[in-house]
């Protein structure tokens, strides 16, 4: 009879097991990396054509050799135009999704852990919130900022761009700086709202491994209860943060698209994929090309990202309830 | 399997019984009810309390002026609720006859007290109708309007008798018939505006449906706020046995690709506009619903003249001399006609041409303002509104980087933001446009004096305003359109605003329409239009 | 459980207050007035029209003096874009189009997505269940504007089988695609949450006894199941009712429905103060109610919750 020596395995590798077995996920998080990688690298090299270069001779042309995904009304090529537009969605969901995950989880692990007034009245807040009509207050408030933000934006150009007289240097900057600028109001506004949902999950966690007995150790050796919180407690809070913001994600790429398809959100030139979706919605009876890719790179990033925290959520908690 | 399968049965079941038998145009034709895209909602019907297109096209279904509208002609004045009209030796004085047993869409008659009453309240201070320069052709109109004179007797409208309407002008206007085709010179009936409120009271009910009473050859039927305004036909009006169709139901299409969606799944028989990257298309597969009218509007550069560098007119001439007008109308601007001064022809007025694309003259000015080939020029934007300009406003652009070497930026706000950001005089240079409001001159020329809320550039000149001065006091119609001539010159001379191109009208129209003939005021009277019952739907 | 009522509606009070205030200052903070118009107004009218609209008076004032007229007669004031129209009357006319657009788009929701999820989970792993699964993803994924336009395109324009612009109540045709348009990424939403509840019902120990008592499956599925299997649905149906608002904005763009979301956006392109009150107030409230049905129903369902009550 010959023994067989089980290994032992961490939870963290019980999960990536899990995961490497969902094949779904295990393709989204491959499709994922590939748009996202293209979309962020390839702008920096000069691989594509200017995005907003127009060459009327050229307008209108379908898919072919020299343009991949054609070229829209004013001759722009639509392959670079999708990936640059990609770069500009991608870096405002993940920016704003920052912002909300920062504020749910410090919000949400003070109330898990404070007494149970402070605890009540910090939800009682959330609770509150969610109760607005989350989308009319950011177009209110995006409205509002507009003006502001471009001016910040044209300023923060100037400065960096003071030194050199070569356009293409400072198209390039105001490529880069403009979009996060000018959505400021919408990350604030999109991540303030965003962060209730996560910081109602951080809390529950935040509860529950209060009470675990290790804590009551640490307590008792006298840490404080910021080291607690941060260094013992919320280490340990990791995969629910993970999937929540790995579903966050699309839910703001969505959100940020549709602004922009009300003409509310971002605009020409800083064209996510929700500007050009709206063109090419537009477009559709003479250029159809122009609404396909767009929304082709863009539904595929949802899926994928949807995919993955699906994946990652089965994975890291296979009974927590689907919701 | 089965439960699946019903399931999907029903699923389809549904959605089969929810599409439609005969598309609207169809039905419409049947019906004799003219199916028309209006660009928006209008604001109010209250003719004394709007200002744009859109509301005119409705009011003017519902309202009559003095003068009314030729289906076929701009310049010709056929009668309306006035039968004859005669002016004194120099057109500061206009007696107007009107019809004798017009009435109201309630059965009353129409008189000349209906029409003092509309000069009256829409003159009236309380009332702030933001449309009332339109009447300060009258004489003491500003001057009551603005709080100086408390007695509107002392204005110059009287009714003498019902039927006598003597108007008394501050200058000489020999085009005041054009004028009143304008529906700000509209009557009212008094006695219903009266009913529901003050003369002067702003928000009352009297243009609520089955409130609202008109002279005109419809009645309003219904208005669904987004959806459509529908009017039909006025059994009171004078000319109804010459009134074909049965209504008219406006649709506010706001989205002008939704718009041409509309109109190609067979709902509407004309749009407002037509996007110009369709028009290619439309030329190519739908040739006998496209219509490119003339248009009596203009597109222009504004220019803030008190910026550096735009303060000197050789820099603004050498901006407008490097556009290449032709090309910007080929491509972006489809249908238009290349601009080379501001105002287009109107009827007897023609202005001379100042503006052309020559570039060795542009480069030379540039450089001897003391920015050769573009170098130390300021970094500028050209400001545009949320509409359709994106496109010229890059091409315009492209031209000004290629052939002068000078990198404007294009900033875009949402409509408000850009109308306040001109009136603020914030902007560097901007795309704008004016519609005439009637076949004269002063409606292109009179907004550039200084401080006119039209203006907006800066720019003000005292020969300028002298020449405008001179021609309204002329009494001699041909002297006056000379002096005219020559102001427009002047103004030319500096650009002030870089006209670039001369709008037309594009847009669709079902053959099935008949009796619509292009109108450069676009002025096309609903009284007059005639639905064939052909099956022509694409 | 009437406690609970209560206490929850006074929060939703608090919530409008809040939201009140908040619209306040940020109408006040739009960089641009209610009187810009193509043709410039007379400087003399616009000052007139300001102090008829009560824009001239100390801040107090203009914030106490709207909140009355809402507390004490209803009244919502008048729009400044529609020349005097009384926004009750705006509001009148929307409400019951946006109204319609959401509650049918949530029952053709239900309609669709339900059934499709009870039967993935009840097929679990066949080839039933990875199709509806993977249509239900596309659908999420595929967002309204997306599908909207290309419907309206093919749909309407095309194949003339439905109006592409326009509502009107009595004709199914003219709601048809926007209804449907909407609900599409709700029902995909909630197959998926149906599958994952209604397993995980039957992944419990009962179930496996009734089956082993012979009962058959679709009562099992019906009786037993369905109540614990809506448990994620009807949590999510606070949060989608919130969701079918920010939905119509777009739905309503895209085929013209004349609804609430078209006056919003106008309103807020116009600083049409009155207007935004009335519509961000309405939403709030909605949303409120919608998360407050959303809980209740929720207990109801719960088991657990329904031995305690």
């Amino acid at each position: 009879m010959s023994l067989v020596i089980q290994k032992g395995t961490s939870l963290r590798a019980d999960a990536m097991q899990r995961l490497k077995k969902n094949h779904a996920a295990v393709l989204g998080m491959y499709l994922l990396l590939l748009i996202v990688l293209a979309a962020v690298i390839l702008p920096f090299t000069p691989l594509l054509a200017d995005p907003n270069a127009q060459d009327l001779l050229v307008k209108n042309t379908q898919p072919n050799q020299q343009y991949w995904f054609g070229t829209d009304h004013l001759g722009r090529d639509i392959f670079s135009r999708v990936f640059y537009g990609g770069r500009i969605s991608i870096a405002v969901a993940v920016l704003t999704t920052l912002v909300a995950v920062s504020i749910g989880v410090i919000y949400g692990a003070v109330a898990g852990y404070a007494s149970n007034k402070v605890d009540a009245l910090m939800m009682r807040c959330v609770d509150i919130l969610y109760g607005m009509p989350f989308l009319v207050v950011v177009i209110l408030l995006g409205k509002v900022l507009e003006n502001m933000t471009a001016a910040w934006a044209a300023d923060l150009v100037d400065l960096f761009t003071a030194d050199t007289d070569s356009d293409d240097k400072i198209n390039a900057v105001r490529t880069a700086i403009e979009p996060l600028v000018t959505m400021v109001p919408l990350f604030l506004a999109i991540g303030a709202l965003s962060w209730l949902t996560i910081s109602r999950i951080v809390r529950a966690q935040v509860q529950s491994i209060k009470k675990l007995e290790y804590i009551e150790a640490a307590r008792s050796l006298g840490l404080s209860h910021f080291t607690i919180l941060f260094r013992h407690i919320l280490p340990n809070c990791i995969g629910p943060i993970i999937v929540y913001t790995t579903l966050t994600i699309p839910g703001v790429m969505l959100f940020e698209a549709v602004l922009s398809f009300l003409g509310l959100g971002l605009k020409p030139p800083n064209s996510s994929w929700g500007v050009l979706i709206k063109e090419g919605a537009d477009m559709m009876l003479t250029n159809p090309w122009l609404l396909f890719f767009p929304s082709l790179f863009f539904s595929l990033t949802l899926l994928s990202l949807n995919f993955l925290g699906d994946g990652l959520r089965d994975a890291l908690d296979p009974k927590s309830s689907k919701d | 399997m089965t439960r699946i399968s019903l399931y999907l049965i029903s699923i389809l079941t549904l959605f089969f019984t929810a599409c439609q038998k005969e598309t609207q145009v169809e039905k419409a034709n049947r019906e004799k009810i003219l199916l028309v895209g209006n660009g928006g909602d209008p604001k109010s019907l209250d003719l004394h309390l709007v200002t744009g297109v859109i509301e005119s096209k409705v009011i003017g279904s519902l309202f009559e002026g003095l003068v009314g509208d030729h289906p076929q002609s701009d310049t010709e004045m056929p009668s309306a609720a006035a039968v004859s009209w005669e002016h004194n030796a120099d057109y500061t004085e206009w007696v107007f006859q009107l019809r004798q047993g017009a009435k109201w869409s309630d059965g009353e008659l129409v008189t000349a007290h209906d029409f003092v009453f509309a000069y009256n309240r829409m003159l009236h201070p309380e009332l702030a109708a933001p449309y009332v320069e339109m009447l300060y052709f009258i004489k003491n109109a500003e001057a009551y309007n603005k709080g100086e004179i408390i007695d509107f007797a002392k204005v110059g409208v009287k009714a003498e008798g019902d039927y006598t309407l003597r108007i008394q002008l501050k200058e000489p206007v020999p085009y005041l018939p054009g004028v009143t085709r304008h529906y700000t010179w509209f009557p009212v009936p008094k006695h219903i505006v009266l009913q529901h409120g003050e003369i002067s009271d702003r928000f009352t009910e009297w243009t609520d449906v089955g409130n609202i009473v008109g002279n005109g050859a419809f009645v309003l039927q219904s208005w669904k706020m987004n959806d459509h305004v529908a009017v039909k036909k006025n059994p009171h009006y004078w000319d109804v046995e010459h009134v074909k169709l049965n209504g008219v139901r406006f649709f506010p299409t706001e989205n002008t690709y939704t718009e041409t969606r509309a109109f190609l799944a067979g709902q509407l028989h004309m749009t407002y506009q037509l996007p110009p990257d369709l028009v290619p298309k439309m030329e190519k597969e739908y040739p006998q619903f496209l219509r490119k009218d003339p248009y009596v509007g203009s597109r222009f550069v504004r220019v803030n003249v008190t910026r550096p560098a735009l303060n000197d007119p050789r820099v603004r001439m050498a901006l407008s001399l490097s556009l290449d007008r032709k090309s910007l109308c080929d491509t972006v601007l489809q249908g238009f006609a290349p601009a080379d001064t501001l105002s287009p022809d109107l009827g007897a007025y023609q202005p001379e041409s100042v503006v052309a694309y020559d570039l060795e003259k542009a480069r030379a000015l540039l450089a001897e303002a003391g920015y050769p080939n573009g170098k130390g020029f300021p970094r500028y934007s050209i400001l545009i509104g949320s509409g359709g300009t994106r496109s010229t406003s890059e091409a315009i652009q492209a031209m000004w980087k290629k052939n002068l070497n000078i990198l404007f930026d294009i900033h875009a706000m949402d409509y408000g933001s850009y109308i306040s950001a001109q009136q603020k005089l914030d902007f560097d240079v901007t795309l704008a446009g004016w519609i005439g409001d009637y076949l004269d001159p002063t409606t292109f020329l009179l907004m550039w004096t200084e401080g006119n809320g039209n203006n907006n550039t800066g720019w003000h000149s005292d020969d300028f305003e002298k020449l405008l001065d001179d021609a309204a006091h002329s009494a001699d119609p041909a002297e006056r359109l000379k002096l005219f001539v020559q102001a427009e010159k002047l103004l030319m001379e500096e650009q002030p605003i870089i006209p670039f191109a001369w709008q037309a009208k594009t847009y669709l129209l079902q053959p099935q329409v008949k009796n619509w003939q292009p109108l450069l005021l676009d002025n096309h009277p609903w009284s007059a239009v005639e639905l064939n019952s052909e099956k022509g739907a694409p | 459980m009437i406690g609970k009522l209560i206490n929850r509606l006074l929060q939703g009070i608090v919530v409008l207050f809040v939201l009140y205030t908040l619209t306040f200052f940020l109408i006040r903070a739009l960089p641009y007035g209610p009187f810009q118009t193509e043709k410039a107004i007379p400087a003399h009218v616009i000052e007139k029209l300001k102090t008829q609209l009560g824009l001239d008076q100390p801040l107090h004032v203009q914030y106490i003096r709207p909140l009355k007229n809402i507390l004490l007669e209803g009244n919502l004031g008048v729009s400044t874009r529609l020349e005097g129209r009384p926004v009750n009357e705006i509001m009148a006319q929307a409400f019951p189009v946006s109204i319609h657009l959401g509650i049918m788009s949530m029952i053709l929701a239900i309609l669709i997505g339900l059934p499709a999820g009870v039967i993935s989970a009840y097929k679990k792993n066949s080839m039933v269940d990875y199709l509806l699964m993977a249509t239900a993803m596309i659908g999420l994924c595929l967002p309204s504007f997306v599908i909207g336009p290309i419907l309206a395109e093919y749909l309407g324009r095309s194949k003339q089988m439905f109006p592409v612009m326009g509502w009107d109540v009595r004709q199914v045709s003219t709601w048809g695609l926007p209804v449907f348009t909407l609900s599409l990424g709700y029902a995909a939403y909630l197959a998926r949450l149906t599958r994952s509840g209604v397993l995980d019902v039957l992944s419990q120990d009962f179930v496996r006894t009734a089956r082993a008592k012979g009962v058959s499956t679709v009562k099992i599925l019906v009786k037993h199941c369905l109540r614990g299997g809506l448990i994620p649905s009807a949590a999510y149906i606070g949060p989608a009712f919130a969701g079918i608002i920010s939905g119509s904005l777009v739905i309503e763009a895209v085929f013209q429905v004349p609804g609430l979301g078209r006056h919003f956006i106008k309103a807020i392109e116009t600083n049409d103060a009155n207007v935004i009150f009335g519509i961000v107030l309405l939403y709030g409230a909605l949303v409120t109610l919608g998360n407050i049905a959303s809980d209740f129903l929720i207990a109801w369902l719960n088991p657990r919750s329904r031995a305690q009550s």
